[in-house]
């Protein structure tokens, strides 16, 4: 990794603010990075003359006094949100060679601010999936190994093109979305820090949509001040999109000041289930304890309806996706296998470009909304949800925020017996991230430590709604505290 | 009431019938979406990313629509809910781009409310609302330009609709035809909706089933989509429940299927069994908040509302002296109520009443002409009636004072004036020209003297002619009286 691409968002502005290097030599850096590391499968477009073109426009406003806030900061796109002139699959073969005529809300705001798009990052296919491995152009590899180790791993998903690209330096951080865990778990498996906001806070408006009442977008970046910068920029009320939040956007960056004395950390019993790895919840008690050593208060608390949360969400999500993927019906854009008459097209199109783990989830909602099942599934699942969100109602009238490990494991390896032969292995991988999106809720996750195997694993801070700024806050102490090898 | 019994010689039935009117919302733009609902334009010229289907597109509600739903709510007399909601009904169509359709279910925008309707005894029945829910129009597919392909035009897809469901409240044919004629007028009052049927803003699906005359039982029905003018509504009723009638008389059992009506034969065919039936797997739309209406908001549109069809017919009759039927024609276009009423404005407003229904609309059928187009002012009209209540001119002579208006537009003083009409009320020179038609026909006073009492009206006539048209019929009369004894 070169100097330049080991640089932080907050030290890269600082960088081209004094001259230090420019916005070309720093893209530059990162595109020869993409081109090392291709082997990550990171990325699945790569746009470099598109990046050195918007590098040189940043250069001429830094030479002009009037950068933007991330003016020349090379950024990754997850392949999930709509670019304007760039091919945008969602890494499905039903999207094949669709090139959106508009930019998604939260990218044009990024592009606003001033970023280079080095190309559109790899995920699991509609953002269904916690590996990567769904995904149409094959897996992100994560550029983690396990000691003494040769053995290819998992980056995670649905972000995990966003995450190892974070990693590996190929960007200096990237757009992710979070529907069940999709930021915060290959940010934990790739041991960098991703930031899923409140639901409302970035516009949804041009991010193709897997379950809408659950997609959120959000940084994956080196650290928690990036992730505090990104956010400046992504998040805000869109006209747009009637689910966004009409609520001012503070300068969270104003947020990291280190002191954390008085704060109220939830530590919730039923997320250390028997049986739970030990070294996850080690690397809890670990950061526990530092938070305590800054003057934080550790507060026991309940979210007793949180062994439902898995099953809610593989209700609401199936359902919500089912729907939300009729449009791809081979008729307008993306991929047609043609057929004798309409019903054959709708189905040959939607056999072929769909992968398995898609079919399942579309397969699954249509189940759980028709007639008959409506009220035992997606009715009751509604209400469940509702008892999730008062869970956490109730526990942050005794907390601030609540810290918990994210995933279960460190990374996998790709490929995995256990997952493959059973979908719901792969669907555990979840259960301590998806009750924050039933809730609505933020969360992130920062790298806390190492398992034994010398793989990263993540801590997750859950915040009030529109409160990310104290969880931003907790993770940046946490964060200087935790020395993590992996950096 | 109006009994309408299919009778056999096996029995005695009755229609039970319930209608269910697609309305296209007037409004500059789509429901979801910004692009324009203007008609007529190319084939897919007004379709934006939103609603062609595109991925991460996003619908946002437009308030013009929400706003025309809340009027016509009130216009069907109907509780607005301030509370409703979106779901999406899900089925695939070529020209339904997002695979589902965004419309209300559970929670409708508007409640139960009534229409009365007006039927040609003179009775008034109320005729329940059951629910209306706004949602969007679907696209349109094209068969028949080519043999192997279809093609699609997006132009419709998302023009907001409401859709008003009624209570199965029609027992007869004429029913559902009055209904759908007074649902139109009150659209058209509130400019919610054009309701013209043969564009397609305004469509109607059949619901149709019968019973044993007299019985409150609900059997089986069958619905019949898409119906597109008042006269086929009408046909398709009575056709259906005579094939209802038929399937039972002969020991059959009606199944519940979709049936389509062919204007051709007047008879409906089978289009989709029960069977074949979609499961909509309707659930709350996640991209559009609940719809929530305050109170203020709701004050605020009932201020808007005009007066409504029923209102004005009631005012006509009982300020203006009509009769509840001339009331009842007047009032359905609101235009030809407020041309009346403009007409009507310090004259006698039941002849005015009875100038407009007569000469005026034979005049503008015969020209074919709008009333928008009427070469005759509404201001021209009263004043002609006005003419004749002053005895200026009398009735026959407003007839040609009125056929020359039609010609030339003009005023019919400045009519009267040039054409010298004036009317002649001056008793000795009537009694003049009585005097020298009664001395021109010696045989005929004879023979009134006689007994031939049927002359009298000859003598009228005379005396008419030798005034060319101008003497006072009534002072005509009297005088002639009182010479011929």
């Amino acid at each position: 990794m070169s100097e330049l691409t080991k640089l932080t968002i907050a030290k890269a502005k600082e960088g081209l603010k004094k001259k230090e290097f420019s916005a070309v030599e720093l893209t530059e850096a990162y595109i020869k990075e993409m081109e090392n590391k291709r082997g990550l499968n990171a990325y699945v477009l790569e746009t470099p003359e598109i990046a050195l073109e918007q590098a040189k426009v940043s250069d001429k406003k830094y030479a002009a006094g009037t950068a933007g806030f991330l003016q020349g900061i090379p950024m990754g796109i997850k392949d999930l949100f709509c670019t304007k002139g760039i091919r945008t699959t969602a890494c499905s073969h039903i999207l094949d060679g669709f090139v959106p005529p508009y930019e998604s809300t939260v990218t044009q705001k990024l592009l606003d601010a001033g970023i280079s798009v080095l190309g559109k990052l790899n995920m699991d296919e509609f953002a269904m999936g916690g590996s990567n491995e769904t995904s149409y152009y094959g897996p992100a590899v994560n550029p983690m190994k396990a000691k003494n180790s040769s053995e290819n791993l998992v980056a995670g998903g649905s972000s995990g093109g966003s995450a190892a690209a974070v990693a590996a330096g190929m960007c200096a951080a990237a757009t992710g979305t979070d529907t069940g865990g999709s930021i915060r778990q290959p940010s934990a498996f790739c041991g960098v820090t991703g930031i899923k906001p409140t639901y409302g806070r970035c516009s949804r408006y041009g991010i193709i949509a897997f379950a809408s009442s659950l997609d959120q977008a959000g940084p994956i970046a080196k650290d928690v001040r990036d992730c505090a910068l990104l956010l400046n920029s992504m998040c805000g009320y869109d006209a747009k999109d009637s689910t966004s939040a009409p609520v001012e956007v503070p300068d969270f960056e104003k947020f990291l000041t280190g002191d954390i004395r008085g704060l109220r950390i939830g530590v919730p019993a039923e997320f250390r289930p028997e049986g739970l790895n030990s070294e996850a919840a080690a690397c809890w008690d670990n950061g526990m304890a530092l938070l305590k050593e800054h003057g934080a208060e550790i507060v026991p608390i309940s979210l007793p309806h949180t062994k439902y949360a898995l099953a809610v969400y593989y209700i609401i999500a199936p359902a919500e996706a089912s729907s939300n993927l009729a449009r791809y019906d081979g008729i307008r854009y993306g991929l047609r296998v043609p057929g004798k008459h309409l019903d054959d097209l709708y189905i040959n199109t939607r056999s072929e470009g769909f992968g398995n783990e898609v079919k399942r989830r579309v397969m699954i909602g249509t189940y759980v909304l028709s007639a008959g099942y409506y009220d035992a599934y997606y009715l009751k699942a509604q209400k469940v949800r509702r008892l999730i969100h008062n869970d956490f109602e109730e526990a942050f009238k005794k907390c601030d925020v609540i810290l918990t490990p994210t995933s279960p494991t460190d990374a996998f390896p790709i490929g995995d017996k256990s997952m493959r032969e059973n979908p719901i292995n792969m669907w555990l991988n979840d259960v301590f991230t998806v009750s924050v999106n039933l809730a609505g809720l933020p969360a992130i996750s920062i790298p806390a430590g190492l398992s034994s195997r010398g793989l990263p694993l993540g801590l997750q801070f859950i915040g009030r709604a529109f409160d990310e700024g104290t969880i931003l806050k907790a993770a940046h102490v946490l964060e200087k505290d935790i020395n993590f090898a992996g950096k | 009431m109006t009994d309408f019994i299919i009778e056999t010689p096996k029995g005695k039935w009755e229609i039970v019938c319930g209608l269910e009117i697609h309305c296209q919302i007037i409004s500059e733009s789509k429901i979801y979406s910004g692009a324009s609902t203007e008609f007529g334009a190319d084939p897919n010229e007004h379709v934006s990313f939103v609603d062609a289907g595109m991925p991460g597109m996003l619908p946002t509600l437009n308030k013009a629509c929400v706003h025309q739903a809340v009027k016509t709510g009130i216009g069907l007399r109907a509780k607005i809910n301030k509370y409703s909601n979106f779901a999406r009904k899900n089925y695939f169509y070529a020209d339904l781009p997002q695979g589902y359709q965004i419309t209300q279910f559970k929670y409708p925008i508007v409640g139960e409310g009534e229409v009365l309707i007006d039927l040609p005894d003179g009775s008034v029945k109320s005729i329940g609302i059951e629910r209306m829910h706004i949602e969007q129009d679907a696209g349109k597919s094209i068969h028949d330009i080519d043999p192997k392909k279809s093609f699609i035009d997006l132009n419709r897809a998302g023009v907001g609709l409401m859709e008003i469901v009624t209570k199965p409240d029609f027992r007869a044919p004429e029913e559902a035809g009055a209904f759908l004629k007074k649902l139109r007028s009150i659209l058209r009052y509130l400019g919610t909706c054009d309701g013209n049927m043969d564009e397609g803003s305004m469509r109607c699906d059949v619901n149709v089933s019968v019973r044993p005359y007299g019985s409150d039982e609900l059997r089986t029905r069958c619905e019949m989509k898409n119906v597109n003018s008042i006269k086929f509504v009408m046909q398709a009723i009575e056709n259906e429940a005579r094939r209802h009638v038929g399937v039972y008389e002969n020991g059959g059992e009606v199944v519940q299927e979709t049936r389509q009506f062919d204007p051709s034969t007047g008879q409906t065919k089978v289009m989709r069994k029960k069977e074949f039936a979609h499961d909509y797997r309707y659930f709350p739309e996640p991209d559009l908040a609940p719809l929530v209406l305050s109170d203020d908001y709701l004050e605020q549109v009932r201020k808007e509302i005009p007066e409504l069809p029923d209102e004005k017919k009631e005012r006509f009759v009982s300020k203006l002296g009509l009769t509840p039927y001339d009331a009842i024609v007047i009032c359905e276009n609101k235009e030809t109520a407020d041309f009346f009423e403009k007409a009507a404005k310090g004259h006698d407003a039941k002849k005015v009443a009875n100038w407009l229904m007569g000469d005026f609309f034979a005049m503008l059928n015969e020209k074919k002409l709008d009333l928008k187009d009427s070469p005759v002012s509404a201001e021209n009209l009263g004043k002609l009636v006005e003419l004749v209540s002053q005895n200026v001119i009398n009735g026959k002579t407003a007839k040609d004072v009125f056929a020359l208006m039609a010609e030339t537009g003009e005023s019919p003083e400045k009519i009267v004036e040039e054409k010298g009409l004036r009317q002649v009320t001056d008793s000795s020179a009537i009694e003049k020209v009585i005097d020298e038609v009664l001395t021109s026909f010696p045989e005929n006073v004879a023979a009134y003297k006689g007994g031939k009492q049927g002359l009298f009206g000859w003598f009228v006539g005379q005396v008419m002619k030798a005034s060319k048209g101008k003497a006072n019929p009534g002072i005509v009369n009297k005088l002639l009286r009182e010479k011929l004894g």
